[in-house]
């Protein structure tokens, strides 16, 4: 597999044409998606036009941006212009929303070929990509185990080889825990850095789009393309981004890596031999190892779970069949606004609606949104004093490997679970990269997680380019 | 059956549209009347994925109501208000829960009466419906159509305490509030186009005991219906006590036409709003140097202009106050300013700005105005001349009133046309003659409309007088 | 404890506020899956928090705000051609039962 970086520049140069790459991607697409089914949609007409475009950029010597003729994927929940957007949903289905997003705006702006839209749990909610409304994405390394979720087809579409690139979103670990499952970089970026201007949202405070590539890299290369204030965005953050790329060669000597056990608690004994193994390598590349203990961590799970559906049951109260999606034609409102959602919500979809609305009800709010939101101070306040004595945390991605069709679906508190190590960063706003790292006794890739304070994303790279060098081939 | 040994209890919740360019959350134009959904994009339309951005201007002027009620000016945050009603296309609306910007403030009424401000705080408008069918009302309507033009502009609710205890004193609260939120500019003050919408609060009690029941009215479109609202509903609440019956809670409705409230059929479910902090929005933070720029540039207040007319006319008898509150309740108070400045009297400037400018119909400049009044004190102008002459200068603001007199025919009549035409009238009158050389004075009166009936009006009443008192001796 | 159970009552009154029908089948399933959350979710619930208080964003922002400059262009062609029903240029529902709250 070429990088986005290594296609970039061969394009540049001349060496490769955009609409061969482009054309590529479409083979490699259509050869293997039938039976991965990372894409709910293809766009080859526009791609190709854009390919065509940046050729003849080249050709002319024309300044060409960064992704000229990188083809790239997007998870369906970010908004494309005349381009059916789903969130995986049939509330949505045949929906096309009419404006790009930002990170879409600017992914057009820096060159780079959106061939698709990818598969996820529906609404983003999920761990699995097993709620999408469409059928499951597959695993590529095992078509019998699930990509992870929620941005599961966007991981299967880089781990596939289809594109150097995806873009993700994470509200609870959505991108860091497909990224594990399918041996991808996958980065959750700290909260604001990336403009959420045409994301579908689910849960407001806490959805933050990513990238998905398979170098260290190319996911700073795509941090300089789509990070930046958005005024779009009222919680888009107006300062200067840390240098993304700069951090990849600037090793690890004289870090203070914390090593957490509160984010291994509870892992597999393979997954937990592959970070202590990642801990060795930053230790032999001169970083200083630290035992550190933020039991807090393990709060996040409830907080997340109150606050995120309490934020989705209002976020997903507009699909109400009055002024685009699906709608069930009854007599009256009430009945119309039922039966659509009714017909046109999930299982997950329903659970996490009903659950936010609960938790927001009267009588409720404050022994569980309320508590919620304090749990979330908790948990910041000790990350600020784990911050105090070393520079990153370290630890797992995921409990497991990727685990197989079916296996958590009755019971969602167990999939729910899959969450614990990947919450703890959303909570905080705070940046998280899962990098890959060897493999598990069933030959399944582990993902290791790299925790850095809110806005230091560059921590992140750094720290995750000398464990990629160092990983386990 | 009279409202004898009761007690009204008033409070209003007023909605006032504020007068910005675009709207509160997006940059869609703030305008009435437009065609349907011409005025809508992604984020009033709440479309999935769009974000709101609050609007400065619309704050500033929240700001400028807060402190012209006296209210303290807070940091405050936006809330979710969550249910479902197709006019409000997020199926929530962001508005300021419990932590308004302008919080406990006062508004003093002209005859000095002090009426309590609760709170003064910002949120959305919804999109507006059409009900088909026979009746226009929802009731009985099979179908409604949805305008979203009007979703999105920013309104201000202005709660008051419960401290009116009249119809007519509502009345006199809801017009000096009105008359304020022009003064600072927030709103165009038009009732009958929605720009301001009131609600009134009305129970009943013997006085010195608790609080009865209370109603809300809603539907009321101009200050007359709100007065005649709350007589007819404060009596209907005394007869259902006197005849031993409960009164309910509950929001009735105004039918102007029959002069009557009745109880609006409104679903059976209780609300429960969910209200949360809006997570797609940061807190709002009037800072020192911000309030300060505000607070100067506070134009003077109705009581404040109302003060200085009556200090420039030296004058405060009912008649002059009656005077006085039309002018500035016209905007009319700067003509009236100019033309004292220029050397015209006060009192005959205020008399002419209340009695003949109306700004529907064009109002002169202030020169021309001030050069009217001044010809009409130096009797170069009769009264009825200086009417007519600014009824011209209406559809003319900027023309020479002695030109404009010319124009009409009003020139001087020649002194010998003058002594003439007294000297037949007198002759024809010798009985009125004789009594106003005895002294009465009132006669002068009857002279000269006869001198104007013979000269067609182009007399001048003070030459005619003086003419009569020399003929006297 | 003196956590509120979830009962099948509670589910259901829920899903009406939040415009969802459920079969008998399905309340049952959500009651028992939805208090497995909320039993998870004690370990919060019985945290003395009073210290402290809520987070809302991470990074302490305030004062997001846009210029009062009108910047869209009507997209009513594009909005209406996604709506479900349309009738005079305005989204067509059908009986509105009760007032706006
Ligand atoms: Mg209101
Ligand atoms: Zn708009």
């Amino acid at each position: 597999m070429t990088t986005a970086i290594e296609l970039a520049a061969a394009i540049k140069r001349g060496e490769r044409s955009a609409v061969s790459v482009a054309e590529e991607a479409f083979a490699a697409i259509s050869a293997r998606d039938g039976e991965i089914h990372a894409f709910l949609s293809l766009g080859q007409d526009h791609a190709m036009e854009a390919a065509a475009r940046v050729d003849a950029a080249v050709a002319q010597g024309a300044p060409l941006g960064p992704l000229a003729g990188v083809p790239v994927a997007l998870k369906d929940n970010m908004c494309t212009k005349g381009w059916e957007t789903t969130c995986a949903s049939k509330i949505l289905e045949g929906w096309k929303p009419p404006y790009d997003g930002t990170v879409v705006e600017r992914l057009h702006a820096a060159g780079a070929i959106v061939v698709g839209k990818t598969n996820l749990d529906e609404f983003a909610m999920g761990s699995s990509t097993e709620n999408s409304a469409f059928g499951p994405t597959r695993n590529p390394h095992d078509l019998t185990k699930v990509p992870g979720g929620s941005s599961g087809g966007s991981a299967a579409a880089v781990a596939a080889g289809f594109v150097p690139l995806s873009f993700g979103s994470d509200t609870g670990g959505s991108i860091r825990l497909p990224a594990a499952y399918c041996g991808t970089v996958g980065l959750k970026p700290s909260y604001g850095f990336i403009s959420r201007y045409g994301l579908v949202a689910f849960a407001s405070s806490l959805d933050q789009i990513g990238p998905f590539t398979t170098t260290v890299a190319d996911a700073a290369l795509s941090m300089e393309v789509v990070a930046g204030y958005d005024p779009k965005d009222a919680t888009s953050i107006n300062e200067a981004m840390p240098d993304f790329t700069g951090a990849l060669s600037k090793g690890v000597e004289g870090l203070k890596v914390g090593v957490c056990a509160d984010l291994l608690d509870g892992a597999a004994p393979d997954v937990a031999r592959r970070v202590a193994e990642a801990a060795a390598v930053l230790e032999a590349a001169g970083a200083t190892l630290v035992e550190v203990a933020v039991p807090e961590l393990k709060l996040g799970l409830s907080a997340y779970y109150l606050l995120a559906p309490a934020e989705a049951s209002s976020n997903l109260a507009r699909y109400d069949g009055v002024r685009f999606g699906l709608r069930e034609e009854r007599d009256d409102v009430v009945a119309m606004n039922t039966a659509t959602r009714t017909a046109g919500f999930g299982a997950e979809v329903k659970r996490r609606i009903m659950l936010g609305t609960y938790a927001l009800s009267a009588g409720y709010y404050d022994a569980y949104y309320g508590k919620a939101q304090k749990t979330r101070t908790l948990i910041l306040h000790a990350l600020d004093r784990a911050y105090e004595s070393v520079d990153v945390l370290l630890g797992a991605t995921t409990p497991t490997t990727a685990f197989g069709f079916g296996d958590k679906v009755a019971d969602p508190m167990s999939m729910y679970l899959s969450d614990l190590f990947t919450i703890p960063s959303n909570l905080a706003g705070h940046p998280a990269i899962s990098v890959p790292f060897g493999t598990g006794d069933d030959a399944m890739p582990i993902g290791v997680q790299v925790l850095a304070p809110g806005k230091r994303d560059d921590l992140c790279l750094q720290v995750a380019a000398v464990l990629e060098a160092g990983a386990p081939r | 059956m009279s409202m004898e040994g009761y007690e009204t209890v008033i409070g209003l919740e007023v909605h006032c549209e504020l007068k910005t360019a675009s709207k509160l959350f997006c940059g869609c134009r703030n305008a009435f009347g437009d065609a349907p959904n011409t005025n809508v994009c992604p984020v009033c339309l709440g479309l999935p994925g769009s974000l709101p951005v609050l609007n400065r201007h619309a704050v500033e002027l929240a700001i400028r109501i807060g402190l012209a009620l006296n209210c303290a000016v807070k940091p405050s945050n936006f809330h979710r208000k969550n249910y479902f009603y197709p006019d409000m296309p997020k199926d929530y609306q962001i508005s300021q829960y419990d932590e308004p910007l302008n919080e406990g403030g006062s508004l003093e009424l002209p005859d000095g009466t002090v009426i309590g401000i609760t709170r003064a705080h910002m949120e959305e408008d919804t999109g507006k419906s059409t009900h088909l069918g026979s009746s226009g009302r929802i009731h009985g309507a099979e179908n409604s159509l949805i305008d979203y033009n009007r979703s999105g502009v920013p309104l201000v609710e202005i709660v008051s305490e419960p401290d009116m205890r009249s119809g007519v004193q509502a009345r006199a609260y809801a017009a000096e509030l009105r008359a304020i939120l022009m003064a600072v500019g927030a709103t165009d003050g038009r009732l009958e186009e929605g720009s301001m919408r009131i609600d009134a609060n009305v129970s009943v009690r013997k006085p010195g005991k608790p609080f009865g029941t209370r109603c809300e009215i809603k539907n009321l479109n101009s200050l007359r219906s709100l007065q005649r609202a709350i007589e007819y509903e404060a009596q209907r609440q005394v007869n259902l006590l006197e005849a031993g019956e409960r009164i309910a809670q509950e929001t009735r409705h105004w039918d102007e036409a029959a002069g009557r409230t009745g109880t609006m059929r409104s679903k059976e479910e209780a609300y429960d709003y969910r209200y949360f902090p809006e997570p797609d929005l940061v807190p709002l933070v009037p800072e020192e140097d911000w309030l300060a720029e505000i607070a100067a540039s506070m134009p003077a207040l109705p009581k404040q202009r109302r003060q200085n007319l009556l200090d420039l006319c030296g004058a405060d008898d009912q008649a002059t106050k009656d005077l006085v509150a039309t002018v500035v309740d016209r905007d009319l108070d700067p003509l009236v300013i100019e033309a004292t400045l220029a050397g015209a009297p006060a009192a005959l400037a205020l008399a002419r700005a209340a009695n003949e400018l109306d700004a529907t119909a064009g109002l002169p400049s202030g020169p021309s105005f001030a050069r009217t009044v001044a010809l009409e004190a130096s009797g170069t102008l009769s009264a009825t001349q200086a009417k007519a002459v600014l009824g011209v200068l209406a559809t003319r603001p900027t023309d020479d009133p002695e030109a404009v007199a010319k124009e009409l025919g009003f020139e001087q009549l020649s002194d010998d046309t003058l002594l003439t035409t007294i000297a037949a009238v007198l002759e024809a009158n010798p009985e009125e003659w004789a009594r106003y050389r005895d002294g009465d004075d009132k006669l002068a009166q009857f002279f000269i409309g006869k001198v104007m009936a013979a000269t067609k009006g182009k007399a001048n009443g003070k030459a005619v007088v003086a003419e009569l008192v020399a003929r006297r001796g | 404890m003196s956590e509120p159970l979830l009962t099948t009552a509670d589910v259901a009154h829920v899903a009406k506020l939040a415009r969802l029908e459920l079969t008998d089948e399905e309340l049952a399933t959500f009651t028992d899956q939805l208090s497995q959350v909320l039993e998870h979710a004690s370990d919060i619930a019985a945290l003395d928090l009073d210290g402290l208080g809520p987070t809302a964003h991470p990074f302490g922002l305030t004062n997001a705000l846009r210029e009062d400059v009108v910047t869209e262009v009507s997209m009513r062609d594009d909005i209406l051609a996604a709506a479900p029903a349309v009738e005079d240029d305005r989204f067509k529902v059908g009986r509105i039962l009760g007032e706006a709250p």
